[in-house]
C-alpha cells in the first residue's frame, strides 16, 4: 500500500478525481432539475448512453468537438422530449417509465455502434487547456486547471445551477411545481410545461454527461460505456439533498473512490479489480442508507399531475 | 404511490372479462407500434424488414428446436417476472433482478458442488431452495433498507446488481474457478461442471428444454393463490393499492413492502439456479441473459398478473430467440430487440392513463345504473 502513499501518485489520483466527477456533475445536477420540478427520470443512464453515441459518432466523422457536443445536446432534448411526453402528458408510472428509457437507450446505442462503426475506434476530443497564471501553481494548479472545457464546464455548472435554482423566478416555479403541483396550477403555473422543460434540461444536460465520457475523458465509445454511471448520478440527488453543492461533494467523494480504484488497478496494488469496482457501488448504498436529506425531498416528487385530483 | 400498479390491484374481480380485453389490446398495440419502429429501423439499416420479421418469427417458431428454445427462455422471464408481480403490487419498483438472478445461480452452484456426494432427489430440491434463498437475500437488502432507513429501493436495487455481477466475477476468477482450466492452463472464467444428478431433466429429448419450465408455471400458479387467496397476498396488494389506507386498517406497511422485495428477489434467485441447473450446468459470465430487466417487460405486459406472465414470457422469449436468429440470418444486431424492449415498457406505462380513465368510466357509469335503480 505505501506505493499509494507517494506524493506524485496522491496528486494523480486527486487530477483524476476532478476530471471523473465530470459527467456526474452534468447528470445528477441535470437530474435535480426533473426531481426539483417532480419528475424522477431514472432513463439518465439511457440519455448518456446514445448522447454519447451520437457526439463521438459526429466528431469520428467531422473531427469538429463542437458540432460532436451539439450532437449530444440535440440527442439529450429528443429523449428530454420522449420522457416528458411518457411521465407527464401521459402521466405513466415514472419510476418504470425511466427504466425504459434505459433499456430503449442501451439497446440503441449498442445497435447503432455495431451497424454504423463496429469496432472501438479513439478521437481526438476537447483537449486539456492550462488556464494562465493559475495553472502554473505547483501541484494546485495541476490539480485544478489543467482540464479540458467540457470539465470547467462541469464546476461552473454548480453556481449557475443553484442561481437558477434559487434565486430565479423559473427555479421558484420549478420548485413549486415539484412541492405542491395543485397549488402551482391554482396560480397559474403552467405545470406541464414547467416539467417539460426541467425535464429537458435534465436530459440535455445528462446528454452532455454522456459526451464528456465520449469525446473528452475517454475519447472512445464501446458497448455500455457509461456502465451505470448515469444511476449513481441519480443517486447523488438523493444524496446531495437536491442542492447542486450538496451534489459537488457527494460526486467528488465518489470520483475519488473511482480515481482511487483506478490508480490501484494501474500500480497493481494486491486488491482484486472486481472489489475494486465494487466500491463506489457499497459506498452509494452506504451513502443512500446514512444520509438524511430526506425532508428536502420534493413533496411530488414521482407523482404525476392531474388536474381536479386530490 | 399514485400508478397503473395501484390501478391494477383494485381489481378485485380478476376474471373481469371487459377489463382483459383492454388489458390485452393496449400492450399489444404498443407491442404492434413498437415493432413498427423497429421496422422503419431496419429501413435505416438497409435490411427489409419483413425479411427480418419473418426470420424472426421462424427463428422463435418455426422448427422444434426454435419452439423448445423460446420456451427455455421464457422461463426465467416468467420467474423473474413473477417477482416483479408481488414487488410492483406493492408498490415496489424491484430493478434488481440481475443481481437477484446472480445471487441464486452462485448459490445453486456452490451448493452442489460442496454436497456433490447427495442423491439427486435430495440434492436438486434442496438447490433450488437455496437459490430461491440467495436471491431473496439479496432482496431483502434494499427491502429492509426501504422499511427502516427509507432508501429509495429503485436505486438500492441497481446497486446491489453491481455488487452481485462484480462478486460473481470474482468467484469464478478464485474460488470457484473450474479446477480443470486451472490444470489445463487456460484459466477459463467459469465454475466447475455440476454433477450429473443435479441436473434438471430434458423434457424433449435433442433439446434444451428442461424441467424448470414446469417449475416456473406451478410457481405461477401458487403465486396466483399467494396474492389472491392468502391474508398476506392482500395485505401485499393493499399496501400497494393504497398506502395511507392500508395504514389505517392496522397493516404494516413497510414490513409488506420489505417482504415483497424479499419474496421478488427469491424468485428472480430461483430463475438464476434454474439457468445452471437446467441450461448451463455450471456458472459463468453473461448467466443473466438479461432477464433481470426483461423479466420486467414481461410482468409488465403480463398486466402484473402471474397468469398473465404466462404467455407474455412466451411472447418475450420468442422475441429473444427470434432476434438471435435475425442477427444471423440478415446481419442485424440482437439489440434492435433491447431497443424493442425498451419501447414497449415506455408504450405500455404510457397506455396506462387510457386503461386507468376506461375503469374511472365504468366505475361512473356502474354508481350511476346503481343510483337509478335505488
Amino acid at each position: 500500500m505505501s506505493e499509494l502513499l507517494q506524493a506524485s501518485v496522491i496528486i494523480g489520483i486527486l487530477t483524476s478525481a476532478i476530471r471523473l466527477a465530470t459527467p456526474y456533475l452534468y447528470a445528477a445536477i441535470g437530474e435535480t432539475f426533473a426531481q426539483s420540478s417532480g419528475v424522477l427520470n431514472l432513463g439518465v443512464d439511457g440519455i448518456m448512453l446514445i448522447s454519447a453515441f451520437a457526439s463521438f459518432y459526429v466528431v469520428l466523422h467531422t473531427g469538429n468537438i463542437w458540432l460532436g457536443l451539439l450532437a449530444a445536446i440535440l440527442v439529450g432534448l429528443l429523449m428530454g422530449l420522449l420522457m416528458s411526453f411518457i411521465s407527464v402528458t401521459l402521466k405513466a408510472e415514472q419510476g418504470i417509465s425511466g427504466i425504459g428509457l434505459y433499456m430503449f437507450g442501451l439497446g440503441l446505442s449498442s445497435l447503432l455502434f455495431k451497424t454504423m462503426i463496429g469496432t472501438v475506434k479513439t478521437v481526438t476530443g476537447f483537449q486539456a487547456v492550462k488556464i494562465p497564471l493559475l495553472g502554473d501553481i505547483p501541484v494546485v494548479g495541476q490539480i485544478f486547471f489543467n482540464h479540458s472545457l467540457l470539465v470547467y464546464g462541469a464546476f461552473l455548472l454548480v453556481p449557475i445551477a443553484w442561481w437558477v435554482l434559487e434565486k430565479t423566478t423559473w427555479g421558484l416555479k420549478i420548485k413549486s411545481v415539484g412541492q405542491n403541483p395543485a397549488a402551482a396550477d391554482s396560480l397559474g403555473v403552467n405545470v406541464d410545461l414547467v416539467r417539460y422543460v426541467s425535464v429537458c434540461l435534465g436530459a440535455i444536460l445528462a446528454g452532455i454527461a454522456g459526451a464528456s465520457l465520449s469525446i473528452s475523458l475517454l475519447n472512445l465509445f464501446q458497448d455500455n460505456l457509461t456502465a451505470g454511471q448515469g444511476f449513481i448520478a441519480v443517486a447523488l440527488v438523493y444524496f446531495g439533498g437536491w442542492r447542486p453543492v450538496g451534489i459537488l461533494w457527494g460526486a467528488m467523494l465518489f470520483s475519488t473512490v473511482n480515481a482511487f480504484q483506478l490508480w490501484v488497478q494501474v500500480l497493481g496494488v494486491n486488491i482484486p479489480s472486481d472489489v475494486a469496482i465494487m466500491l463506489p457501488y457499497l459506498l452509494t448504498i452506504a451513502a443512500l442508507a446514512f444520509t438524511t436529506n430526506r425532508g428536502r425531498q420534493p413533496a411530488a416528487l414521482n407523482k404525476p399531475f392531474e388536474r381536479g385530483e386530490s | 404511490m399514485h400508478s397503473e400498479v395501484n390501478d391494477k390491484a383494485a381489481g378485485t374481480r380478476h376474471f373481469d372479462w371487459a377489463g382483459i380485453f383492454v388489458n390485452l389490446l393496449l400492450p399489444l398495440s404498443g407491442m404492434l407500434i413498437a415493432l413498427l419502429i423497429g421496422a422503419v429501423m431496419l429501413l435505416i439499416l438497409k435490411v427489409n424488414p419483413l425479411e427480418a420479421y419473418a426470420e424472426l418469427v421462424k427463428g422463435a417458431f418455426g422448427s422444434v428446436s426454435g419452439i423448445t428454445q423460446t420456451l427455455v427462455k421464457a422461463t426465467p422471464l416468467l420467474l423473474v417476472g413473477l417477482g416483479i408481480c408481488i414487488a410492483f403490487r406493492a408498490s415496489v419498483i424491484n430493478i434488481g433482478g440481475e443481481g437477484q438472478i446472480i445471487a441464486g445461480a452462485i448459490a445453486a452452484t456452490w451448493w452442489p458442488l460442496t454436497f456433490r456426494t447427495w442423491p439427486g432427489w435430495i440434492l436438486l430440491p434442496s438447490t433450488l431452495i437455496v437459490g430461491f434463498a440467495a436471491g431473496a437475500l439479496w432482496g431483502f437488502i434494499p427491502g429492509i433498507l426501504k422499511a427502516r432507513l427509507k432508501v429509495n429501493e429503485i436505486l438500492s436495487t441497481v446497486m446491489m446488481n453491481a455488487i452481485a455481477l462484480q462478486t460473481m466475477n470474482l468467484l469464478i476468477r478464485s474460488v470457484l474457478m473450474d479446477p480443470a482450466g486451472i490444470s489445463a492452463g487456460t484459466y477459463l472464467a467459469q465454475s466447475e461442471r455440476l454433477p450429473e444428478q443435479v441436473w434438471l431433466a430434458r423434457l424433449v429429448p435433442q433439446t434444451l428444454l428442461h424441467a424448470g419450465s414446469l417449475i416456473a408455471v406451478a410457481l405461477a400458479v401458487i403465486v396466483y393463490i399467494f396474492l389472491w387467496r392468502t391474508t398476506l397476498g392482500y395485505r401485499i396488494r393493499a399496501v400497494g393499492f393504497n398506502p395511507e389506507a392500508a395504514r389505517f386498517s392496522g397493516i404494516n406497511v413497510p414490513f409488506n413492502q420489505a417482504l415483497a422485495l424479499t419474496l421478488a428477489g427469491g424468485f428472480s434467485g430461483i430463475a438464476g439456479a434454474i439457468e445452471v441447473l437446467g441450461v448451463q450446468h455450471r456458472l459463468l459470465e453473461g448467466i443473466t441473459g438479461g432477464y433481470g430487466f426483461s423479466g420486467i417487460v414481461a410482468a409488465l405486459f403480463g398486466g402484473l398478473h402471474p397468469l398473465g406472465a404466462i404467455p407474455a414470457s412466451v411472447l418475450f422469449g420468442a422475441l429473444l430467440v427470434g432476434g438471435d436468429s435475425m442477427q444471423r440470418a440478415v446481419q442485424v444486431p440482437k439489440s434492435l430487440i433491447d431497443t424493442i424492449l425498451g419501447l414497449v415498457v415506455l408504450f405500455v406505462v404510457g397506455s396506462a392513463l387510457w386503461t386507468r380513465r376506461w375503469s374511472a368510466r365504468r366505475q361512473m357509469a356502474a354508481m350511476k345504473k346503481g343510483g337509478e335503480q335505488a
